[in-house]
């Protein structure tokens, strides 16, 4: 708990810049929180260099450009090439919408170490449906150009519902593209997600049928691709070692300026996120009741509190904790030894209900408006 | 995968080897992730430069180390090496 200082604190190794909720997508499992549209406000150009420069002191060398879409920050090759010259890796994280050959290159001669281009489905139509935006052709043209120029290329595709069928095709368009990596990425039921978690989670004969075939491509294709595949939580029994602990690895800084221990923690109530303008990465780090709230053990409840596992996952997911159970003291829901492991089937089988109904409700995309109307 | 003695070794251009002073040890970064390597491993790859074969590399860090014996323990780690795709051959 905050103050406590009997923890010993690794420093942070992974640093996610989020620079803009700002996005021409509207994709409705997006991550960021569904209130964006009231943080309006976005650090400037030196405020990033500093935050940059301060966490990359204290060892943090993994960085990724993310967002919303990053590439709408026209100072983005300027801070890549700050984080070169510090000797970070860094990884743009993009939906490749507005990347341009020039811009490419422009990266690359600033020391962008890799690009990440996310591809909603196989098909154009789903594709364009689920992006809310025309995007398909040009993401693939992205995907060429990204190899041509000699970046490792990631493919990130985010499984749920409604394309989780197309996975023996979304497997051949990653082969097809060259990609060197292919992230498939089940989706987290945070943020939009959780809002559309009825339309979008998939039985799980889907999941098993999808991770079948997925394996056996892995095989297939060793040694040319690598596959992250980011399994899908609720059909496990144990939960995920979120953020490889809380505060031990991960620093995420919003658009505003506001450090987070994960993406989704601003959700949590009572943190008292602190804000890069007001202090630096290092007290923030260290000192603050935010990213103390949960290192360590001692503020862990039953079952966790006794559970020999515990050292192996944190007890999960403090924010999932808090989205199915209102606690988020509580043991991830996901764990079958949790108290409110039901919740887990119930949104299960209601989203199953949904699937079966005539009048499915239709998917709530991420925008400006959607997120006035929500929050 | 087994390395062919008869072919230069270098390091991958889709990694990347850096010493890194906060942790006091060489890494491999390489899209969204790390490896952290113990000296002797680092030392393995600093080798891979594109110029040299196994042997050279063997008699190499053997002469540098000043001892003799090394050749297993350098081509096991090696072998880990390519199938990982830290290194390539051609």
């Amino acid at each position: 708990m905050a103050g406590s200082n009997k923890i010993n604190i690794t420093p942070p190794r992974w640093l996610l810049a989020e620079l803009t909720y700002a996005c021409p997508l509207q994709c409705p499992y997006c991550s960021n929180p569904i209130d964006y549209a009231k943080y309006q406000s976005e650090l400037d150009t030196e405020d990033w260099k500093r935050v940059l420069t301060q966490a990359r002191k204290m060892g943090a060398v993994q960085l990724g450009f993310s967002g919303g879409e990053p590439l709408t920050r026209k100072d983005l090759p300027e801070l890549v090439k700050h984080a070169r010259d510090l000797g970070y890796y860094s990884n743009l994280i993009t939906s490749g919408y507005g990347l341009t050959e020039e811009k490419i290159i422009h990266l690359k001669e600033a020391g962008l170490d890799h690009i990440q281009v996310s591809i909603q489905a196989s098909s154009q139509e789903l594709n364009d449906h689920i992006a809310g935006t025309t995007s398909f052709q040009h993401k693939k043209e992205v995907a060429h150009l990204v190899k041509k120029h000699g970046y490792p290329m990631v493919l990130c595709v985010v499984i749920h519902r409604e394309n989780i069928h197309q996975m023996p095709q979304i497997l051949e368009m990653a082969e097809e593209l060259g990609a060197d990596y292919l992230e498939l990425a089940n989706t987290q039921y945070y943020g939009w997600a959780h809002t559309n978690r009825d339309l979008l989670l998939p039985t799980k004969e889907q999941f098993e049928q999808a991770e079948q075939i997925a394996q056996a491509f892995k095989e297939k294709v060793a040694g040319k691709m690598k596959i992250y595949y980011v399994v899908p939580d609720f059909y496990e029994d144990r939960p995920k070692a979120c953020m490889n602990g809380w505060g031990t690895t991960f620093l995420t800084i919003a658009p505003d300026g506001v450090a987070l221990p994960c993406h989704s923690a601003r959700e949590l109530p009572g943190l008292d996120c602190p804000n890069v303008k007001d202090y630096s990465i290092e007290q923030i780090w260290n000192e603050s009741k935010a990213f103390n709230f949960f290192r360590g053990f001692e503020w862990m409840k039953e079952p966790c509190n006794s559970c020999d596992e515990k050292e192996k996952d944190f007890g999960g997911c403090r924010c999932q904790a808090y989205l199915l159970s209102g606690d988020m003291y509580a043991a991830d829901p996901v764990c079958s030894k949790s108290l409110n492991h039901h919740v887990i089937q119930e949104a299960i089988d209601s989203a199953k209900a949904s699937a079966l109904a005539n009048n499915e409700k239709p998917l709530i995309f991420r925008n400006s408006k959607n997120s006035k109307r929500l929050s | 995968m087994s390395i062919n003695p008869d072919q230069t070794i270098k390091f991958s251009p889709m990694h990347r080897l850096q010493w890194e002073e906060v942790q006091q040890k060489d890494v491999i970064l390489y899209p969204e992730g790390m490896v952290e390597l113990n000296q002797s491993s680092a030392e393995i790859l600093k080798m891979c430069d594109g110029t040299r074969k196994l042997d050279q590399i063997v008699a190499d860090l053997e002469q540098k180390f000043a001892t003799t014996g090394l050749v297993n323990d350098i081509t096991a780690f090696l072998e880990v090496a390519l199938k990982n795709g830290w290194i390539q051959q051609n």
